[in-house]
């Protein structure tokens, strides 16, 4: 291969990027790999060895399988709940009706707003007090005479963690629609004609011609979705704060880390979120490399 | 040249200047060479709003006036009692690069922190030099020392153990206030089949631990309470039992949707009439008058339920970093911080009690002068859930029993991971 004068350019234009990203994400990454398997507790580095005993502490803490449990339910509720709201908006919005650019915009909106943003406002709708100081929705209930949906929201014992995908799901059902309307838009409409002259119904087309053909949308939706759902923390602080029944790993592990100076703790919980978020997009990354080598 | 080498130029130029800003900022500021041989110190705090940071302006305008020639550089990053600001800190420290003085609550969360890690210097000689030990309270000083060696001088005192209550819902009771533990179950349980719906107010998990300790505090003597800290009471035993079973009943009587509330909104629901009793620090008692409250017209208060004669205390105070950059002037300010000229100064604005028992009294307001009699009075003790007698590690592992503890309701469970809380990142063995 000659080295021209423009390449050797590019190559050290793009230097700067490539160094920063083994330094400060690679290495850092090893580095907390490192830590995660020292003794490392209190202000100041201490590495001596620990072999797997942070990791064997955080299975038998019972805090940490509150943390898997409700990372667990949050995941499946966000997931599912964004990727079916969405493909509905974005159905709708398919059928051609006035006004669509309007009602895509509104849609969109949520997603502009920061999670911090959405966990505050949230907050107040989903207040739980009971009596004369009700409000938010549960006063809108109340008002509506709709009494049996007031609840405890994010404070019900044992499931509160299913009340915060609520807001998750309001922010990004708009994004998943943005992707499905996308998806739709590129089906060419000579295959709903061929199906319409086969004698199929409008929902039968849906199901057999339109959901196949949008299933790389799905895919990406999902690890998207699904590893934001992992990570997540802004939203959980911004509603709950601090308390161990809406507990994630992410809050643990900055709790931990910053509040208890368990830096050995608190490093392992980083390593395991990596590896669960990893299991999703690796094979992830792999197949649209592929596809992309194809093309 | 051609356009595509200008493009190249500017990014190379751009990334230039990048570069150097990103290392200018690294830069610590305290290698600049003082112009004119004046010197700094530089003193790093979470004050940053409110009484804290005006208080934080009083006192400095003090330093300002008696060493005009030092210039006094006020660190500060904002965040509620200081989680940012300490991850900051800490960075600073792991980095080598010190402020002067910082801030801590005094007691453990300093001692644990950075004593362990040998980052302060000890204090006793300014105490020794400004008559100190004289002015603070004799069962004060073990609880900010370590090995006899006092490593923080405390600027203000709060008190943890203040029970709230309102004056009007008890008297329509018939209820007076409770002094021990059973006149105050006894109190709640009447309060309720009267039909108070919330007869003691309770916010987020961190006002949780607040109540805790100061049940625990009620239900043994002040002597096996500090003993939990040093490890001569026994974390399994029986006091530790009792307390927790009282604190159990204790959550019977409070509001439904705690967890959603603020410390803020769970003390005003006693002065607004929606709770007879609330256990909050007396901050709150500042938070009262912004509401526009009237001190034993709208609020009243009282040592907690059995912890009469007791005053749990936690304070703000500054420390010395070892090889401090600028070591005099950082005595300087310290003297300042201990004197009864800046304390007067800051606990005024700030809403609180001078470590000192010579504060003038006529600067502060009707709660703050009771407080003050009693810090000159009471056995003084430590208050767990702000730093005063567990290291920061020790309280995040009480933190997580006692949030497990809300969730499953298991007091046997709850008692245990208490113990092994202590073994672990306490003094028991």
């Amino acid at each position: 291969m000659r080295l021209d004068k423009d390449k050797i350019l590019s190559i050290l234009l793009v230097m700067p990027s490539i160094l920063a990203v083994m330094i400060f994400v690679y290495g850092f990454i090893l580095w907390s790999g490192r830590v995660s398997l020292s003794q490392w507790k209190g202000l100041l580095p201490n590495y001596e060895w620990a072999g797997l005993q942070n990791y064997i502490n955080l299975f038998n803490d019972p805090r940490f399988h509150i943390d898997v449990r409700n990372t667990f339910i949050f995941t499946v509720l966000f997931v599912f709940g964004s990727l079916i709201l969405g493909l509905m908006l974005a159905v709708m919005l398919d059928q051609g009706l006035r006004g669509e650019s309007f009602f895509r915009t509104v849609f969109l909106f949520p997603m502009a707003i920061s999670y911090i943003v959405t966990g505050v406002v949230w907050r107040w709708l989903m207040n739980p007090a009971q009596g004369e100081r009700m409000s938010g929705f549960n006063i809108l209930f109340e008002r509506l005479g709709l009494d049996f949906l007031i609840n405890q929201w994010h404070t019900t014992p044992g499931w509160g963690i299913a009340f915060i995908a609520v807001p998750a799901i309001w922010q990004m059902s708009g994004y998943v629609m943005a992707l499905y309307l996308g998806g739709l838009r590129s089906i060419p409409e000579p295959l709903r004609e061929a199906a319409r002259v086969d004698g199929a119904t409008e929902l039968k087309i849906y199901f057999h011609v339109i959901l196949p053909l949008l299933r790389p949308i799905t895919l990406s939706a999902m690890i998207i979705l699904g590893h934001i759902s992992l990570k997540v923390f802004d939203l959980i602080v911004a509603i709950a704060g601090k308390q161990v029944a809406l507990d994630v790993p992410a809050v643990y592990m900055w709790q931990t880390t910053f509040d208890g100076y368990f830096f050995n703790r608190g490093a392992s919980i980083g390593i395991l979120l990596l590896l669960s978020v990893a299991v999703l997009v690796i094979p992830y990354l792999r197949y649209s490399l592929r596809s992309e080598a194809e093309l | 040249m051609s356009k595509k080498n200008w493009y190249a130029l500017l990014a190379i130029l751009l990334i230039g200047a990048m570069a150097l800003t990103a290392c200018g900022g690294q830069e610590p500021a305290t290698e600049v060479a003082p112009e004119g041989g004046k010197s700094e110190v530089e003193v790093f705090s979470w004050w940053t709003g409110g009484g804290e940071a005006a208080g934080l302006e009083a006192m400095i305008a003090i330093f300002n006036e008696k060493y005009p020639d030092i210039e006094f550089i006020n660190a500060t990053v904002a965040g509620g009692a200081g989680t940012n600001a300490r991850a900051v800190l800490a960075t600073r420290l792991q980095a080598g690069d010190a402020p002067d003085s910082w801030q801590g609550h005094a007691g453990q969360e300093l001692i644990g922190t950075y004593v362990a890690a040998d980052q302060i210097e000890p204090l006793n000689f300014l105490y020794e030099e400004n008559g100190w030990l004289e002015v603070m309270p004799a069962t004060l000083i073990p609880l900010i020392s370590q090995n006899d060696n006092i490593y923080s001088v405390p600027v203000n005192i709060h008190r943890a153990n203040v029970l709230w209550y309102n004056p009007k819902i008890l008297d329509e009771n018939g209820i007076a206030v409770p002094t021990t533990m059973d006149e105050w179950f006894a109190a709640m349980d009447a309060l309720k089949a009267a039909g108070v719906e919330t007869p003691l107010a309770m916010g987020e998990q961190w006002t949780a631990m607040h109540l805790l300790e100061t049940v625990l505090l009620g239900s043994m003597d002040p002597a096996a309470y500090n003993g939990l800290w040093d490890g001569s009471t026994a974390w399994d035993g029986p006091e530790v039992k009792a307390a927790i079973e009282n604190f159990e009943r204790i959550l019977t009587y409070t509001n439904s949707d705690a967890t959603s509330l603020s410390w803020q909104d769970a003390s005003q629901l006693v002065v607004e009439g929606d709770a007879a009793f609330n256990v909050m620090g007396d901050w709150a008692e500042g938070y009262f008058r912004e509401l526009g409250k009237a001190p034993n017209a709208d609020y009243g208060w009282a040592p907690v339920p059995g912890t009469g004669g007791t005053f749990q205390f936690l304070s703000d105070s500054f420390v010395m970093a070892k090889n401090a950059p600028h070591r005099d002037a950082c005595i300087a300010w310290l003297t300042v911080a201990g004197s009864k000229e800046g304390q007067d100064a800051f606990n005024p604005v700030k809403g609180s009690i001078p470590a000192r028992s010579d504060g003038d009294r006529n600067l502060y307001g009707e709660y703050l002068q009771s407080a003050m009699d009693d810090w000159a009075s009471d056995v003084v003790v430590g208050s767990l859930t702000h730093g005063v007698v567990a290291n920061d590690s020790w309280k995040t592992e009480i933190d997580t029993a006692l949030g497990l503890y809300l969730g499953s309701g298991d007091i046997a469970a709850f008692q245990s991971a208490l113990a092994a809380a202590c073994a672990t990142s306490g003094p028991c063995k």
